[in-house]
């Protein structure tokens, strides 16, 4: 299974080596090749430099043939537009997207673009942690 | 009508000026306190500063009851959201985006935005008008008809000079419609017009044919 990530941040390196150990052809894309420095040393994927939101770079990544695609850049909207490049131009079956912003996610959600907004999940493990030790201290 | 501007750069600005002297209610949307205090001494309380992709500005902004949205920031993406939540979340019926990437014309058509202008081809064709050796100007394009209306110089050295047009092998979705000679009065071409140095024609065709009909009206 083919699995091209957008943008070398944290998260994105982190899951590119997660995915890599599994056995998943991985690329990953950054404007900046300083950003590779996060890959694990073990990462045997491909690291490309190349922007996300261009047709040429996406296709040199191989988006055209693959299975999944995940926009995890900082910019909420380069993420949106890198996403829906790969779902509609290049009809890439699976494709995720981080957006922070909780209103602009309900509605690219309804778009059809599968995102997730780490402020609206975090906010809210951190509101469960909170109330299950306050259980526990009862 | 009622449009809103997103980005007070030098294109937000000048287009803003343009808009209100034809008499429509505008806003413009802007990032930088600077520029925002600097439109609002230019132009009066037409701008207001927020984050053009956000709902909530947007909405303050009265996003809802305009009939045309306009994104002219200097990021592709940004004007694509902008736009995108502008027709999903208020639906509003025209939205224009300027886009940097000449690539990314098809995209946002693709995307749903009803107007991409890019600005960099617009200053590309023009800067190309102007080089002699360019022999091809788009002038007009008919995208939904996916027709082109173009214009040609013939140089002084080109093959077809001498021969009349029905020699020449026009590619069959083009049509020569006015040739304007160096010296003498324009006139609609026929069969036998005969092809001079220097004339300058008017041409519709098709991007596909485009390179066909400057072989055929120049000879190489």
């Amino acid at each position: 299974m083919k699995i091209v990530i957008m943008g070398c941040g944290r998260v994105g390196a982190r899951l590119a080596g997660l995915l890599d150990i599994e056995g998943y052809d991985v690329t990953i894309v950054d404007t900046d090749a300083y950003s590779f420095r996060r890959l694990p040393a073990e990462f045997g994927g491909n690291a490309l430099v190349g922007d996300g939101m261009d047709e040429d770079s996406l296709r040199k990544a191989g988006t055209e043939d693959a299975d999944a695609f995940i926009a995890l850049t900082q910019g909420d909207n380069r993420n949106v537009m890198g996403a829906q490049i790969a779902q509609h131009i290049f009809k890439v079956p699976r494709v995720l997207c981080r957006i922070y912003d909780p209103l602009r996610r309900e509605l690219f959600n309804s778009l059809g673009v599968e995102a997730f907004s780490p402020t609206t999940i975090f906010a809210q493990m951190l509101k469960e942690k909170l109330e299950a030790g306050k259980e526990e201290a009862k | 009508m009622y449009i809103i501007v997103i980005g007070g750069g030098k294109v937000g600005y000048f287009l803003a000026r343009a808009l209100l002297d034809e008499g429509h209610e505008i806003l413009v949307v802007e990032k930088s306190p600077a520029r925002t205090e600097f439109i609002r001494n230019e132009l009066g309380s037409v701008c207001v500063r927020g984050d053009g992709c956000e709902v909530a500005t947007l909405t303050e902004a009265g996003t809802g009851r305009a009939e045309m949205f306009i994104a002219v920031t200097g990021e592709d993406e940004d004007n694509l959201v902008a736009c995108q939540v502008a027709k999903h979340k208020f639906n509003v019926p025209r939205t224009v985006a300027r886009i940097n990437n000449p690539k990314n014309e098809a995209i946002f058509k693709e995307l749903g935005i009803d107007v991409a202008v890019s600005s960099t081809n617009i200053i590309l064709e023009s800067i190309q008008e102007e080089v002699p050796t360019h022999s091809l100007t788009h002038l007009l394009d008919i995208r939904d008809k996916g027709l082109e209306i173009v214009e040609l110089k013939i140089p002084a050295d080109a093959k077809t000079v001498g021969k009349e047009i029905r020699e020449l092998s026009m590619p069959p979705e083009s049509r020569l419609f006015l040739i304007i000679p160096a010296q003498e009065k324009p006139r609609v071409p026929t069969a036998s017009t005969v092809i001079q140095a220097e004339d300058q024609i008017i041409a519709i065709t098709t991007p596909q044919s485009e390179e066909a009909l400057r072989k055929a009206l120049r000879g190489s």
